[in-house]
């Protein structure tokens, strides 16, 4: 066992102090802030959430190196995985991607109009890729689980195929950040580069978690109900 | 304009401060404490990081043993007999016999080609003629072999730009190279749909 793994009776407050980024996961599963002294088990009991769910959902977000085995996996509830993904979308697109585009728009005000146009419609077409896939996640994947979880199993979509579609979008935004801190004329280089930076940096790394999440822990979990029902 | 600072490494303070003060005769150079004592000259090209060292050549063997981690141009210091082949592993050579114009002539030429190669060593970050070629074909979204066929060389080369353009540039999308182009200049929007 790996002794630096979050366990059911850390303090909240210090699983957040080593990992502030596991704050993002807090908001996701409506824990409120405010833990005071108490435990991660005793936090997620108030709030009705999971505590073996909660605690590998941290571990995987805080860790990347980290892969659960399978049968912790599969003996774990998994009710609250779709809702934990259909939050995480909605924060992507409703909060970072809008934050982001305002950004960048005011970026593209110091721009020659013709750039500008073509910067923006870069973004614009990475917004819309990443929402077609959260989109066909939402479609397809999400109500696939769901009949799977009822006990039924249809035939039309596996869960084998999903993999490999996060990496183009990853390309994309990486390809973003390049051309705003590296190529920019400099007149359009102020608070709002920096910021559009840092913000896309933070992006990156809550997206490349979300992935390993679905990697590690919904597509493991899936396959296990598709052989089961076969 | 920078100055260019010069380390003398010479035992007799006798030519040190004699070439010391027909070097500063140009305010372009810049003359740093000499060292006397060659078994510190590597130590001491460390601390104060001339641009170019000036050593007497029958104090070492090759001026490479003698100044450590030092890399720039060194130029030999003659004033008496010293074997032609030793001389040949430096940069130039500075005869005090010499006028003090002629000295300084040589130690300016043997920095400004230093701070050529220097420039050229940057622009080997920027992408090459041939890799802004395939660029320019990427971002207008054309295929590998469209490329191969338009610039006259094998898909196997036009592959072997893009992995360049994309290391360079660290952008690996065609829509991202694209966006590049048009704040390069190097196309125009008009080649988009």
């Amino acid at each position: 066992m790996n002794t630096d793994l979050i366990g059911s009776s850390t303090k909240m407050s210090v699983m957040i102090t080593e990992h502030p980024e596991l704050v993002m996961l807090l908001q996701r599963m409506d824990i409120a802030l405010g833990f005071g002294e108490r435990s991660v088990r005793d936090v997620c009991a108030r709030h009705g959430v999971d505590t073996d769910f909660f605690i590998l959902l941290c571990n995987v977000y805080s860790d990347a190196s980290y892969a659960p085995r399978e049968e912790d996996v599969l003996r774990i509830s998994m009710d609250g995985l779709i809702p934990y993904l259909r939050r995480s979308h909605e924060y992507y697109v409703s909060k970072r991607l809008t934050h982001i585009q305002s950004h960048l728009g005011h970026i593209a005000e110091q721009l020659p109009q013709r750039v500008a146009q073509v910067f923006m419609r870069f973004f614009d077409d990475y917004r819309r890729e990443v929402t077609a896939h959260f989109s066909f996640e939402e479609n397809v994947v999400f109500p696939h689980i769901t009949s799977l979880q009822e006990g039924q199993l249809d035939t039309t979509y596996h869960i084998d195929t999903f993999l490999q579609s996060h990496e183009n979008l990853e390309d994309k935004l990486g390809d973003l950040l390049q051309i705003v801190f590296k190529y920019l004329p400099e007149q359009a280089t102020g608070d709002d580069a920096v910021d559009v930076v840092y913000d896309i940096l933070q992006l990156s790394m809550d997206l490349n978690r979300h992935s390993l999440i679905e990697e590690k822990v919904m597509v493991p979990y899936v396959r296990h109900l598709e052989r089961s029902l076969r | 304009m920078t100055r260019i600072k010069v380390m003398i490494v010479e035992p007799s303070v006798v030519i040190t401060e004699g070439l010391a003060k027909v070097l500063s005769e140009a305010s372009r150079i810049k003359v740093l404490e000499p060292v006397h004592d060659a078994t510190v000259a590597s130590e001491r090209a460390t601390a104060l990081r001339p641009d170019v060292v000036i050593l007497n050549p029958t104090l070492a063997e090759s001026p490479s043993a003698l100044l450590g981690d030092y890399s720039g141009p060194v130029l030999a210091l003659v004033y008496q007999y010293v074997e032609q082949l030793r001389l040949k592993r430096y940069d130039a050579v500075i005869d005090i016999r010499e006028s003090s114009g002629t000295m300084i002539d040589t130690l300016i030429r043997v920095a400004k080609t230093v701070e050529q190669g220097d420039r050229e060593a940057t622009v080997s970050y920027e992408l090459s003629k041939r890799e802004t070629d395939v660029l320019i074909q990427v971002a207008k979204g054309l295929t590998n072999k469209e490329i191969a066929d338009k610039l006259n060389v094998s898909p196997h080369t036009v592959i072997s730009h893009r992995k360049n353009i994309m290391h360079k540039t660290g952008i690996k999308s065609v829509a991202g190279l694209t966006v590049y182009a048009i704040l390069n200049n190097l196309i125009d929007e008009s080649f988009l749909i």
